[in-house]
């Protein structure tokens, strides 16, 4: 259900944070729950998109597991809530970042999300610890086939090059780099092949989930900001 | 029981309207029934608190003097002409069908036809200020039903100053002076002075009000404003009854000269309050003066007159109606609307009473008929809103073909906010169906090309001729907050699968709004007075993205200060507390965010000093 953004009582788009009465800070306080894995989904253009689409259709029924957010549906006017963001960053263990690569990058709105949730004395800095420990895993899908990415292709360099940013700033916050996840030629690929990817998706998530150590299973919650 | 002096006389007539018309308004009788049953009460055939009422009924009048003027304000040269179809055509075919109905009946009463004639003429006269008042109160002045009226009744106010000069031809006994409005002018000299007056006030309006008016507001002199507008329409006034013309006529005509000045609005609201006390003065003098002598005398024969002609005007002036193209319901409503005898009667009569037309026992049972027809008037308003609205609604429901019955969206009100939303929504590919009740914006819509529907959205059967079953979206947009609640309630209870979107007056509004079970509401001026404080902010020197976030980050606030209060809505004093906390809280929180802005950016996001700060701490 497309979601009218203003306020009143509508049903709550499933990746939507509830708001409760604000917490102690006077800021915007998350629902508890025991999802541990934060898939953040980042298309400008979702109604035409075919691979990103299937690839989060095909999770949407791990709800139990996994905090789904829609960030080009959750911003689209690129107004980002800090508060909200940093706290349900803090809420999970895994951190998804599904995405089109658009010019070798990130969708602008994702750049915009880490440019203003991933702050210093939060993501980085003496006393930034905050996603310590953490797992970032790039779900990413590009249009040229996987030749593109080679010395002699048109992209000259290998995906693994483009997605340097996104690990550098992995390493300097704390988290663990996962393999990232990616899928070539999404211009040519036929309906089978995208059933194949989503249930490859499908199955690397699960993995990631059943690979957490039970120990970390207590996820930060609300009270902290 | 006499109270001669004018304090006890006013003490009388404003307890009477203080105590009878919040009683009969809440009663949903409307406030002009309860002038009238006041009046009724305190005249000297019942209490008889109040003496003779011809002195107050004169100055009474004048109340309808300052409606018409008012009208006049609200009405521009080019509107009056593009209304011409209904004055001269509506108008003179109410005029002359109905004298003639009224006479002809009249005639097999048995009455000489010179008699009929005039009675018919009389009679044919509605009320100008029981109908517009009547119309305003049920919010329908501004649709079809308001500007066949007021064009019927504008068309009435103009064939006064013939009548007067026919009327008296009727004459049995020749008399041989006539006495009264003309003041002694005959033929050609009256016609001239009628003409000089008007080209007074058409040229007075346009270049000497303008002056005078500019030089009075320099003054700065608040009551000298307010007496030269009061001067104004009782120097027209004045001027109208020298030679003999309507006075209501021609402060109407004056009005509409000012239509277009400056001050119109200030001269609109000056005069306003007058307007209200003169009228309701007219109603309880019209109520006073009805006389129950003879009224006991032969009730059943004026109660048998009275609603006879109701039934005659009110069938021949549907009948009018619908020829001229209206539909069945509106048809039925002007008709009832205009059913009443007029203020212009009691004039009329005593005019040719003493022409010697009529005589003076048919003239006063010509008075208490138009009396009572006057008093029964909202009475048989209420019955046909009741009852005859029935009938209304399948009419119009027979000809539902003109709307797009696969609309997607279905927007009620499509005036300054709902077409904004309206345009929007059909631009991108969905159907919409529009519904509203102002003629003129969809006459000029029309123009545009777009098609638009006249109805009232609250009413049933016309969302769903609109396509409420199969829409996906009802957008509100109707200008009056109350019929927005009711719509939301009809909309919901009637079509659960309706997402219902509607616009909000203000906070308080929007939590109405939602208790009714509206899905999203917005209140009306919160967007854009962002908009606008966000372009401020760039002016005051701030970068457009700085000013962009700040009006970003207020909305956000806002709207969870909404969510907030939204549990103690019902709760007065605990809503003001709370609102003026959590007000005190954004302002804070928003000063503080601006008060840094000044020196650097606000946005977290790019603030680097913190980076930079630990960094010099390790190089040392």
């Amino acid at each position: 259900m497309k979601s009218f953004w203003p306020f009143g009582r509508r049903k709550r788009v499933i990746a939507k944070p509830r708001l409760a009465a604000s917490g102690p800070s006077g800021g915007p306080v998350l629902e508890r729950h025991n999802r541990r894995m934060l898939l953040i989904l980042a298309h400008p253009a979702l109604q035409r998109s075919r691979v990103n689409a299937a690839l989060y259709a095909a999770v949407a029924d791990m709800a139990d597991d996994v905090t789904f957010h829609d960030l080009y549906e959750s911003y689209a006017d690129f107004s980002i809530d800090v508060e909200v963001e940093q706290q349900r960053l803090a809420d999970h263990d895994l951190i998804i970042l599904q995405f089109p690569m658009y010019w070798y990058a990130t969708p602008a709105l994702l750049k915009e999300w880490l440019d203003m949730v991933w702050l210093h004395g939060f993501a980085y800095g003496r006393s930034g610890t905050r996603l310590h420990g953490k797992t970032l895993l790039c779900a990413v899908t590009t249009g040229g086939e996987p030749e593109a990415y080679t010395p002699s292709g048109s992209n000259r360099f290998p995906i693994a090059e483009f997605l340097r940013p996104m690990e550098a700033t992995a390493y300097l916050c704390g988290l663990a780099w996962a393999e990232p996840f990616i899928i070539h030629d999404t211009f040519q690929i036929d309906d089978a092949g995208i059933a194949i990817q989503a249930a490859r998706y499908r199955k690397r998530l699960a993995e990631l989930i059943a690979a957490l150590p039970v120990t970390n299973s207590a996820p930060a919650t609300a009270t902290a900001a | 029981m006499s109270t001669d002096t004018v304090l006890m006389q006013a003490l009388v007539y404003l307890l009477a309207s203080v105590i009878a018309v919040p009683i009969a308004k809440r009663a949903g009788l409307g406030s002009v029934l309860g002038y009238l049953i006041a009046g009724a009460a305190i005249g000297p055939f019942a209490l008889h608190l109040v003496g003779n009422q011809a002195d107050v009924m004169r100055f009474a009048e004048f109340g309808v003097v300052i409606l018409l003027f008012l009208i006049g304000l609200e009405v521009r040269p080019a509107l009056l002409w593009s209304m011409r179809a209904a004055i001269f055509g509506l108008g003179a075919a109410q005029l002359i069908g109905i004298g003639l109905c009224i006479a002809a009946a009249a005639m097999a009463l048995g009455l000489d036809w010179r008699h009929a004639a005039a009675i018919g003429a009389i009679l044919a006269m509605s009320s100008t200020a029981i109908v517009l008042q009547t119309l305003d109160e049920k919010g329908l002045r501004r649709g079809a039903v308001g500007s066949a009226a007021f064009g019927v009744l504008l068309f009435q106010d103009l064939s006064v100053i013939p009548l007067l000069v026919l009327l008296p031809m009727l004459a049995v006994v020749p008399v041989v002076a006539v006495a009264g409005a003309d003041g002694g002018l005959h033929g050609w000299w009256h016609a001239l002075a009628v003409l000089a007056a008007v080209l007074a006030i058409v040229a007075g309006g346009r270049y000497l009000i303008g002056p005078i008016f500019r030089f009075i507001a320099a003054t700065r002199l608040r009551e000298i404003y307010t007496a030269t507008a009061l001067l104004l329409v009782i120097g027209v006034t004045a001027l109208m009854q020298l030679v003999g013309m309507s006075p209501a006529l021609g402060a109407f005509l004056a009005g509409v000269m000012l239509a277009e000045n400056e001050f119109r609005r200030e001269l609109e609201a000056d005069i306003e309050p007058f307007r209200g006390l003169l009228l309701g003065l007219f109603f309880i003098t019209v109520g006073a003066s009805l006389d129950f002598g003879l009224l006991m005398r032969h009730p059943v024969l004026i109660l048998a007159l009275t609603l006879g002609l109701m039934a005659i005007k009110a069938v021949a002036m549907s009948g009018i109606a619908r020829a001229f193209r209206m539909p069945w319901g509106d048809a039925r409503t002007v008709g009832v609307a205009l059913c009443q005898g007029g203020e212009f009667a009691f004039v009329l009569v005593g005019f040719v009473v003493g022409a010697g037309v009529l005589t003076s026992e048919l003239g006063r049972m010509l008075n208490a008929v138009v009396a009572v027809s006057m008093v029964l008037t909202p009475l048989v308003f209420l019955l046909h809103e009741r009852f005859g609205q029935g009938n209304a609604e399948v009419s119009t429901a027979a000809v539902p073909d003109a709307f797009d019955e696969t609309a997607d969206v279905i927007i009620a009100g499509f005036g300054r906010f709902g077409q904004i939303a309206g345009r929007l929504i059909a631009a991108n590919g969905f159907r919409t169906s529009l519904l509203d009740v102002s003629v003129s914006q969809i006459e000029l819509l029309r123009r545009f090309g777009r098609r638009i529907h006249y109805g009232d959205a609250t009413r049933l059967d016309l969302l769903r001729a609109a396509g409420a079953e199969k829409a996906r979206l009802l957008v509100i947009a109707i200008d009056d907050r109350e019929k927005a609640l009711e719509l939301v309630e009809t909309a919901k209870q009637y079509f659960p699968q309706l997402t219902i979107l509607a616009r909000a007056w203000d906070r308080r509004h929007a939590y109405e709004l939602l208790d009714r079970g509206a899905d999203v509401v917005e209140r009306e001026t919160f967007e854009g007075g962002l908009a606008l404080g966000r372009i401020g902010l760039q002016r005051l020197g701030l970068r457009a993205n700085q000013a962009l976030r700040a009006a970003n980050l207020f909305r956000r606030q806002d709207r969870r200060l909404f969510d907030e209060l939204m549990p103690l809505r019902d709760d007065e004093d605990g809503f003001i507390l709370a609102s003026r906390q959590s007000q005190a809280t954004l302002d804070q929180l928003l000063s503080a965010e601006l008060q840094e802005s000044v020196t650097s950016d606000r946005d977290r996001g790019w603030d680097t000093s913190s980076v930079a700060e630990e960094m010099r701490d390790a190089a040392e």
